[in-house]
């Protein structure tokens, strides 16, 4: 009996011993935040996986790994089934509000050619920005109710304004604020943490099975997956933005999807952007 | 003494474990619904709700609307199931995530 005590006592000991030590280390090697470092990773992790697929050409997410899928896509492209939410959004952006004054008003350079600048971080207000929180920001500064984050108007006019940047690399910069930091950390944090009863994360799929199959999709490499959007999708049956695309892949892991342009979503969307700096604006895109 | 005392609860719980299951009360629901509700409002508090556990939820209300609450605790102790494995998933990915992380 009394062996039996001294063996207990000495293993909770040792486990304790363990836990401290696991802590000390853990105390004196804390991860440090470091963009740049994650962003030469990520693409190396991709060029790597994928050494046939030119750097730009990742952009085209499913097309650019798929050679039947990428013929049937520039087919597609002669007519792209984002055609008519395009020349709708172009109407949409020219129009003036009820006060006369129009997107253009909002945005520098006019909102012409800026989509590669977004996400942002704004300092003043400490928060990230997207180009569909700012154009909403715009239409209720200028009187206008809000426009849906998921379909609609903002694809249309988000995919004008994309239209508008395609070829200009992604520009995306993190300034020297701890709250920027702390924003695209958070973004990094979502990314890779499992959620939903599939116990999936956004990596999983985007990057642990990039090039894989879902039944008949095949799945998106997560760098330039920002560049394409918004998108129109099969099947949608239509465009979605980048809150709709996160939304309904928050869905497919039987997640409870986060309210459009939560802190959340704006966060991975600075993430993923910042990732893809350099490589050029594609959207308006077309997946299955 | 005291395993011989252990192993005639373990007997007692065995045969009444084991016995016709009594039909579920209208108040075995609404205890089951409310600790449901609770482990999932813990869930919503991590940002991590799952669709599941929504669907068990309004199964058991649908249930229990027309009578049957048999059915609607099982649905209820379902979604508390869901609601507690995904307070489990959110509480360990905080550090687990990293383990994904390209570096």
């Amino acid at each position: 009996m009394r062996a039996r005590t001294i063996i207990l006592t000495a293993a909770a000991a040792l486990s304790t011993a363990a836990l401290a030590c696991f802590a000390a280390s853990a105390i004196a090697a804390p991860d440090t935040i470091d963009p740049v470092a994650d962003a030469k990773a990520f693409r190396k992790y991709f060029t790597d996986k994928f050494p046939k697929v030119k750097l730009n050409d990742f952009v085209n997410g499913p097309y650019s790994m798929n050679a039947d899928m990428r013929k049937q896509w520039e087919d597609m492209e002669q007519f792209p089934p984002y055609e008519f939410a395009l020349e709708a959004g172009k109407e949409m952006f020219s129009k003036p509000f009820k006060n006369g004054k129009t997107y253009a008003d909002c945005f520098s350079n006019g909102g012409i050619g800026i989509r590669q600048n977004y996400p942002y971080f704004d300092e003043k207000e400490g928060n990230v920005i997207t180009l569909e929180l700012a154009i909403n920001r715009c239409r209720e500064v200028n009187g206008e109710a809000p426009l849906s984050y998921m379909k609609d108007e903002m694809a249309s006019l988000t995919a004008y304004m994309a239209y508008t940047s395609r070829g200009k690399p992604m520009d995306i910069k993190i300034p020297n604020d701890p709250r920027a930091l702390a924003a695209y950390e958070d973004g990094k944090r979502y990314f890779y943490t499992r959620r939903g009863q599939l116990n999936f994360s956004c990596a999983s799929c985007h990057v642990q099975s990039a090039g894989e199959h879902i039944r008949a999709e095949t799945l998106a490499p997560a760098l330039g997956i920002m560049n394409a959007l918004p998108i129109y999708r099969s099947e949608w049956g239509g465009m979605g933005t980048t809150s709709r695309r996160l939304v309904s892949c928050n869905s497919q892991t039987r997640a409870v999807p986060l309210e459009p342009q939560s802190d959340e979503y704006r966060d991975v969307e600075y993430f993923l952007s910042y990732v893809a700096n350099g490589l050029p604006i594609s959207g308006p895109g077309s997946r299955p | 003494m005291s395993t011989i005392r252990n192993m005639a609860l373990a007997a007692v719980l065995l045969v009444l474990g084991g016995g016709p299951a009594l039909a579920a009360s209208e108040a075995d629901y609404k205890a089951a619904l409310a600790a449901a509700e609770s482990a999932e409002k813990d869930a919503a508090t991590l940002r991590n709700r799952w669709t599941t556990t929504e669907s068990a939820l309004a199964a058991a209300k649908k249930a229990a609307a027309t009578g049957d609450f048999e059915a609607a605790t099982a649905s209820a102790k379902q979604a508390e199931a869901l609601a507690k494995a995904s307070i489990f998933q959110a509480s360990s990915e905080k550090e687990r995530w990293k383990d994904m992380e390209i570096r």
